[in-house]
């Protein structure tokens, strides 16, 4: 079977890859590309582990075909970080012990980020009605949602954006 | 599987005309890529729509407003304009889901995957929306209500492609709402869902009225009779309590594990009344 060469940006980074028509992006990010932070909860959009943005619209991957990010621009957990240097939400996630198996996270951080993107400042209430679209089953979300609003505040206090 | 992204209506038409085996249209995706993956559908063509600018955005017209085929519906609450003339119809899809399928979801598609219980679909039944078709044989429009005709299955014809969803100009002193229930406060599919758009005339009387229930038939429902039972009134409690006895007269729902038909025909009324006495507000009533 013949692939589709797709052309696109992933984290910043030109990147080309082949892909089946019927491979979906999160297939393609782990399988393909090595980017192994999102991860395939359910497979039908409802968990939102696998959460990336796709030109900064929040979205499932698994929900995505891979051909379908041609001149896109994608974002992934992978590219939160600057080189050594957490994100404060990834360091407001381990300050608050807002994980425990660590497969929800990925896709909280990326929704989180997502959020406050568009709203610097949110309420409880807004935190947790953003991250509706994603499961924990171990945590459980008071930490998690404790641990976006103090990620909220070091940006707010460093005047720098998400 | 084969897939193409065409740069317009014409060839996006065409691929689905020319197409041998089961061929379907990908927007948002997010209910074509779940019946993909289960394997309930082994498509031969996946024709991606979201290159073609025509279906790119929500556009303001001298007669109302056009959202296109691949605009998410997240974009539709991002819109003042539209969220200020149909508040009714971008609450409706903006309860589509979580954020993650609002960046993907679109009106279009919930029309098309044609579930009786499809948030969008009473919301723009109620405001008079209609559909703009290019299909192999040139274009045309039709009521949003003549799509579905039965759960998962529509009207269109081979080769038919929805570019937009045509909203008229509200009318001065008008309002529209959609109220559905759900056990939860998010993310679930309706049990019963209502959308109501009223125009007021002199003192507040109802001018024109379109009632659209959801979850309650195959398809979703415009009842002409609930529309009647309030047009002429100041929506008292006689109004509204004729509105509720039409609305439940019109249901013809099943038992599922979401609900009953005896609970959804009941429920109906009610959401029907309360999205009346919201649409009757908004049109500036009292």
């Amino acid at each position: 079977m013949s692939g589709i060469l797709v052309a696109t940006t992933v984290n910043g980074d030109a990147v080309e890859f082949v892909c089946q028509p019927r491979e979906t992006l999160l297939e393609v990010l782990r399988n393909r590309l090595g980017l192994t932070g999102a991860k395939e909860g359910c497979g039908t959009g409802d968990c939102g582990a696998c959460s990336v943005t796709v030109d900064g619209a929040l979205v499932c991957s698994c929900l995505v075909l891979g051909a379908e990010v041609e001149g896109r621009a994608v974002d992934t957990v992978e590219g939160l970080a600057e080189g050594d240097q957490l994100h404060p939400l990834q360091s407001q996630f381990i300050k608050h012990a807002a994980l425990q198996c660590g497969i929800c996270t990925p896709g909280f951080l990326v929704a989180a980020k997502a959020l406050l993107d568009r709203n610097p400042d949110p309420s409880e209430e807004e935190i947790r009605y953003a991250l509706a679209g994603n499961l924990c089953r171990c945590t459980g979300y008071d930490k998690i949602v404790r641990a976006v609003d103090a990620a909220a505040k070091d940006l707010r206090k460093q005047g720098r954006k998400a | 599987m084969r897939y193409e992204a065409p740069k317009t209506m014409k060839e996006a038409s065409a691929l689905m005309a020319k197409a041998r085996g089961s061929a379907f249209i990908l927007a948002g995706g997010t209910d074509l890529l779940v019946r993909l993956k289960s394997g309930l559908i082994e498509p031969e063509l996946v024709v991606d729509i979201k290159r073609i600018p025509a279906t790119q955005a929500i556009a303001r017209t001298a007669s109302g407003f056009r959202i296109g085929a691949s605009v998410p519906c997240a974009a539709l609450g991002r819109n003042s304009a539209l969220k200020k003339a149909w508040p009714g119809v971008v609450e409706a899809a903006n309860l589509i889901g979580s954020d993650q399928i609002q960046g993907r979801c679109t009106i279009v598609g919930n029309l098309c995957n044609a579930s009786p219980a499809a948030d969008s679909v009473p919301a723009l039944v109620a405001a008079g929306a209609k559909v703009a078709i290019v299909g192999p044989k040139g274009r045309r429009t039709v009521a949003v209500e003549k799509i579905p005709a039965g759960p998962g299955r529509t009207s269109l014809k081979k080769g038919e492609v929805i570019e937009a969803i045509v909203l008229p100009k509200p009318k001065p002193k008008s309002g529209d709402a959609y109220l559905r229930f759900i056990p939860r406060t998010e993310m679930d599919i309706a049990v019963v869902s209502a959308g109501v758009n009223l125009t007021l005339g002199p003192k507040g009387v109802i001018k024109s009225a379109r009632v659209a229930l959801g979850a309650v038939a195959p398809t979703v429902l415009l009842v002409e009779a609930a529309a009647k039972a309030i047009v002429g009134t100041r929506l008292d409690d006689a109004a509204l309590a004729a509105l509720d006895a039409a609305c439940q007269a019109a249901c013809r729902p099943i038992d599922d594990k979401r609900g009953t038909a005896e609970f959804r025909t009941e429920v109906a009324g009610v959401l029907a009344r309360r999205a009346a006495r919201i649409a009757y507000q908004r049109a500036g009533g009292k």
